[in-house]
């Protein structure tokens, strides 16, 4: 059997038990069959606000927002990660703030962005950022930290500047660990965006999911919870296919 | 002609002022140009640390190192540095790790192949050219590190038990590389080790270090011809006689 059909199975086994549960309690009546859609519901909501261009229309919403929101904290959060992790002074500085805030669910914080950043589109961008920015950071500060030092003695009795030392040296060991900490952020903004949807968004996919509860319409809330889905494994399976390019020179984990 | 480096009154302690721990004693040693002098001591003598401050990654607590005249003020590539833990880059090739130097230096790439190709060609791994650090052995790596810090031209290699963490056949068998390719390249090299048999079979001169804190305990010229034999009844005495020395002052960490 190949790769893909050893993944299709169970997915196709879960399917199959979710579409015997719905349709035997739509048979049964033990609760009210629009609370428990079927497959078969869920696709036919799924295909029409595909066709109506709704759909898209909010993915791309989404889409557009974590791209920029994680895209901006992914930037700050290598640069500012290289920079703490090589700089004594500054790490110390800097720890002792990010260790208090960093515990403090994000969530509880996202009030104060619609309060300083309004309903529109910065509060979504805002709040992203912020929420992966602290993940992201720690753990390429922690890798950057881990570059051997022996490494560094290498190249600099080579000749290396403390430019080369960061670009030749410093930036391909700890790769590995930045782009984990990538997924590790990607895999929050799309936690977080839903969250921020809920409140006060004319569109994207959270705003889908909530409507779906104004307006007692289950199916399209697990049409949104689907798309999030796909859409959340298709991009952890494009940084895992670019950190095996990237990174051919590990040994087989 | 000056001696290559010259090591002045070095000492080395660790540790704040009051309760520093010295781990090298005062030091004077000089080391001529195309010279190999081998440095020799129970472990935790300072003989690591010492070579650490000749290659600039350490700073001595007293005295200074002269380089060509030149006090060491940290690393540079007039001092290449072989190490135990071999130290490749795992993200570059072979030739990758090889090039790393001439192309910090910016030298045009066509000088740069050849260059790759004529110290790959002399530690006899041409053929893996393009191999990542982790697909080699333990010999190969260690021959890789030599090929990477003769190919930046250095006038003085540092090498700190370079062939510690290989097996015995190996280990023989780079010596004889070791001491082929010093007679094509004529380096000043310091090297540090804890084998008697290594130090004879490779240096001009053997220094044998006290335990801590490290001075120098006794000097052996080695005066055997360039291209050794482990068996000669010479070989053996030199062994023998480095030995008695050493073994004192494994003695002396015992008690």
């Amino acid at each position: 059997m190949s790769g893909l059909a050893v993944r299709a199975v169970p997915l196709l086994g879960a399917l199959a038990v979710w579409a015997v549960v719905a349709h035997g309690n739509a048979w049964l009546g033990v609760v009210n069959p629009v609370l428990l859609p079927t497959p078969l519901e869920v696709g036919r909501a799924g295909f029409d606000l595909a066709a109506s261009g709704e759909l898209v229309r909010h993915f791309l919403t989404s889409l557009g927002r974590i791209a920029q929101g994680f895209g901006l904290a992914a930037v700050t959060a290598v640069g500012l990660g290289l920079l703490v992790a090589m700089c004594v002074p500054l790490r110390l500085m800097i720890e002792p703030v990010i260790e208090f805030v960093r515990p403090i669910p994000p969530l509880a914080f996202l009030p104060m962005f619609l309060v300083w950043f309004g309903l529109g589109e910065a509060s979504k961008i805002a709040f992203i950022g912020y929420t992966t920015f602290f993940p992201m950071f720690v753990a390429i500060a922690a890798g950057v930290l881990r570059v051997d030092v022996v490494l560094l003695r290498a190249a600099a009795s080579l000749g290396a500047s403390r430019g080369d030392l960061v670009r030749r040296v410093v930036l391909p060991a700890a790769l590995p660990g930045i782009v984990v900490a990538l997924r590790v952020g990607f895999g929050l903004a799309l936690f977080v965006i839903v969250g921020a949807e809920f409140m006060g968004a004319d569109a994207g996919l959270g705003h889908l999911i909530m409507e779906g509860r104004t307006f007692f319409n289950p199916a399209q809330i697990v049409v949104g919870a689907l798309v999030l889905g796909l859409l959340g494994s298709l991009i952890n399976t494009l940084l895992l296919a670019t950190e095996r390019r990237l990174i051919r020179w590990r040994p087989e984990a | 002609m000056p001696p290559k480096i010259q090591i002045q009154r070095v000492g080395k302690s660790f540790g704040a002022a009051e309760r520093a721990t010295p781990a090298l004693g005062e030091i004077d040693l000089d080391v001529a140009e195309r010279e190999f002098v081998c440095l020799l001591g129970p472990s935790g003598c300072g003989k690591s640390t010492l070579l650490n401050i000749v290659a600039g990654f350490l700073a001595p607590t007293t005295g200074t190192v002269l380089v060509d005249g030149r006090p060491v003020q940290g690393p540079a590539p007039d001092r290449g540095v072989v190490f135990q833990e071999y130290a490749l880059f795992p993200w570059l090739t072979v030739s990758g790790n090889v090039e790393f130097g001439p192309l910090l230096q910016s030298r045009p790439a066509a000088e740069r192949r050849s260059t790759v190709e004529r110290y790959l060609n002399l530690v006899g791994l041409s053929a893996h050219a393009d191999k990542f650090p982790v697909q080699l052995s333990g010999g190969m790596k260690q021959r890789v590190a030599i090929a990477r810090a003769l190919a930046n031209n250095p006038s003085v290699i540092l090498m700190d038990e370079p062939f510690g963490a290989l097996d015995a056949q190996t280990r023989e068998v780079l010596q004889d590389e070791l001491s082929r390719i010093q007679r094509v390249e004529h380096k000043t090299i310091l090297f540090v080790t804890h084998s008697i048999r290594e130090a004879v079979y490779l240096a001009d001169r053997v220094v044998v270090m006290t335990s801590a804190p490290g001075r120098l305990k006794q000097v052996f010229p080695v005066k055997l011809p360039e291209v050794r034999d482990r068996f000669a009844p010479e070989f053996t005495q030199y062994e023998a006689d480095i030995t008695r020395v050493v073994r004192e002052e494994v003695a002396k960490v015992r008690e």
